[in-house]
């Protein structure tokens, strides 16, 4: 074990000739979570946990089964309420937060089991998330006039963008219910990119997925932080995705957070190790 | 081979997103449109437009109506009837109060009223889903029936009870009333029909009618989107019955030229939600396929025995029909539970390949 100490020593000493923040990619704390703690009954899905996301970066939150990182996004996106702790998104205090006041200021998200408008078509449910920017009346919508013209159009342009993006040309009229596993979760993740989000709450956006789709949803968050410079908040099972992606890591286990640092701080985290490996009890 | 779209290219998103983006379908509207405009008075008797042509359109337009809420919104209503009625007795009394103004404009303004209407009773659909939501919409039925049984301030206090189509005139030509002859009541009918109709293509393929879709297929996700539930059900539930109120008018006021309780009960609320079904939920062509089926098959049943010579009781032919209609639905909805506006699409994928499939 003191191997891995010193390991990690040696990484920390590295760690500001590789700093992201150097860059500038990085930048102002976007969102803080405070002391956070939700329960159902007499569960407690999260006790008193508190990490920040900055501005720009792959923030990833892991841990085991039911260790309350899904309820900590339904937090964040205000569909669940906390009964203690605040959010503070951009400077504001939201507690607690709502849906429609996440969507408004930019939190997109995608699910862990997808919630696809299933009867539309990919086109149909990309544009559900330009809805917010849509403000055309309904006269004008039902007399294809003005508005009800000008902003189909231009939202169209849009999303063909991220159609072409997410190289899902083919099936841009296909119904969602008869696309297979993995487009649907792309075409979940373009339907969060319409929004044109500031801060981008993935799901396990891979789970259930091969290695070559798992390579392509990489790239494609790779691609939306890099060249949008969107936040990315990220809830992932596999290691080998999580440490090549992020920027820092957030570790729960039940409901509590375990650990909270770059990628090579928290693999080499005794707690964290634990938590996954489990310990020898005597 | 017929029905192909090789080579008709888009260049604009504009073309691309008409409402018949393909030109066989664009014809075969030009053609449909002919024959309802221009062959069907042409060739048709009274008869034929009183009482297959005119009720066909007024229950297609409340067919959409539905179609609007429990098809795309995904909100079940039985209380349509009620709301048709609510466009009838308000198109009544408009007429009453300002016996000047032309009839059209109260029957469109009638509308409002049931869409003022639908929306109180949309009010619960936040809190209540499917059966239950059901449930409350039946006891709308029921409460818009009394009232208009009770109420006598709705009938003019008449003896009879019932409201009663006094002629109507545009451009010194009746269209409505007795004296109203039945091709100018058809056209008017198509006329508001075919507009109306426009309107819904148009609301269903916007901003809109996603919102709806959303809420419909999956609403926890369309509130995360950031769309509101509660104003986008009650747009749904207001849209949707001013289309029944439009109708309901037509159906007092163009067709029937009377009207008491019975003409709106309960019954008139499940054929309308047969049609929507039969038709195809979320499909506008589907509600007119609906009202096509389900208002013409015992006209048609009726008309049968006559037709091939068998002599059989006027009682008879009507169990006969109740029971063949029955019959008829069932075996449609297991060939395809998704309606008819299905099986159009369907049929159109076919003839894409026909006569070379691979």
């Amino acid at each position: 074990m003191n191997d891995t100490v010193s390991n990690n020593d040696q990484m920390a000493a590295g760690a500001p000739a590789v700093d992201p923040t150097a860059g500038g990619r990085i930048g102002d704390v976007i969102l803080r979570v405070n002391e956070i703690s939700l329960s159902f009954g007499g569960v407690k899905a999260i006790n008193d946990v508190s990490f920040d996301i900055k501005k720009g970066e792959v923030r990833s939150i892991i841990g085991p089964n039911g260790a309350g990182k899904s309820s900590m996004l339904n937090c964040i996106n205000g569909f669940y309420q906390p009964q203690v702790g605040h959010i503070w998104y951009d400077g504001v205090d939201y507690t607690p937060m709502r849906p429609h006041l996440a969507a408004e200021n930019g939190i997109a998200r995608t699910f862990q089991n997808i919630a696809l408008f299933k009867g539309m078509s990919t086109l149909d449910n990309i544009m559900t998330g330009r809805i917010l920017k849509q403000k055309a009346s309904l006269l004008e919508q039902a007399l294809y006039i003005g508005r009800g013209k000008s902003e189909e159009l231009e939202h169209r342009a849009f999303v063909e963008d991220i159609i072409d993006f997410l190289e899902i040309q083919a099936i841009r009229r296909t119904p969602v219910g008869r696309l297979p596993y993995g487009l649907q979760k792309r075409v979940e993740l373009g339907r969060a990119l319409a929004a044109e989000p500031t801060l981008l709450l993935l799901d396990e956006p891979m789970a259930g997925m091969n290695l070559e789709e798992k390579e392509d949803m990489s790239r494609y968050i790779i691609d939306v932080n890099e060249q949008y410079g969107t936040t990315i908040a990220l809830i992932e099972h596999d290691m080998g995705v999580v440490m090549d992606l992020s920027d820092r890591v957030v570790v729960l286990d039940h409901g509590s957070k375990l650990a909270d640092g770059t990628p090579d701080e928290v693999s080499a985290n005794q707690n964290v190790i634990d938590a996954y490996l489990g310990v020898a009890h005597e | 081979m017929l029905y192909r779209e090789t080579g008709q290219f888009k260049t604009t998103y504009l073309a691309d997103m008409a409402i018949f983006p393909i030109r066989q379908d664009y014809f075969l509207m030009i053609g449909i449109l002919l024959f309802a405009y221009v062959i069907a008075p042409l060739v048709m008797n009274d008869f034929w437009l009183n009482s297959i042509m005119i009720p066909t359109m007024i229950f297609a337009l409340a067919a959409i109506g539905l179609n609007i809420l429990t098809g795309y919104t995904g909100q079940l209503s039985l209380g349509h009837g009620g709301f048709m009625g609510v466009g009838a007795y308000a198109c009544y009394k408009l007429t009453s109060y300002f016996p000047d103004v032309n009839i059209i404009i109260h029957i469109f303004l009638s509308g409002f009223f049931a869409a003022a209407v639908g929306f109180v009773f949309g009010l619960p659909s936040l809190r209540i889903k499917g059966f239950y939501l059901a449930v409350a919409t039946l006891a709308s039925q029921f409460f818009l029936e009394w009232a208009f049984g009770r109420i006598a301030w709705l009938y003019n206090y008449n003896d009879s009870g019932a409201i009663e189509v006094s002629s109507r005139t545009l451009f010194d030509i009746p269209i409505a009333g007795a004296s109203a002859e039945p091709v100018t009541r058809y056209f008017v009918v198509l006329a508001i029909v075919t507009f109306l109709t426009w309107i819904a293509l148009n609301l269903v393929r916007g901003r809109f009618g996603r919102c709806w879709m959303a809420v419909r297929d999956m609403d926890i996700a369309a509130e995360l989107i950031g769309i509101k539930l509660l104003p986008t059900k009650l747009l749904a539930f207001s849209v949707s019955s001013y289309y029944a109120g439009v109708a309901g008018a037509l159906m007092v006021f163009m067709w029937l030229g009377a009207a008491e309780v019975e003409s709106f009960d309960i019954n008139h609320s499940f054929l309308i939600l047969f049609m929507v079904i039969i038709g195809g939920l979320g499909s506008i062509l589907g509600s007119f396929l609906g009202a096509i089926f389900i208002w013409n098959l015992p006209v048609l049943l009726r008309a049968i025995p006559d037709m091939i010579g068998v002599n059989i009781g006027a009682a008879t032919v009507e169990h006969m029909t109740f029971m063949v209609t029955g019959a008829l639905i069932i075996f449609f909805l297991i060939v395809e539970p998704h309606g008819f506006a299905r099986l159009w699409q369907i049929t159109k994928e076919k003839l894409r390949l026909w006569p070379f499939p691979y």
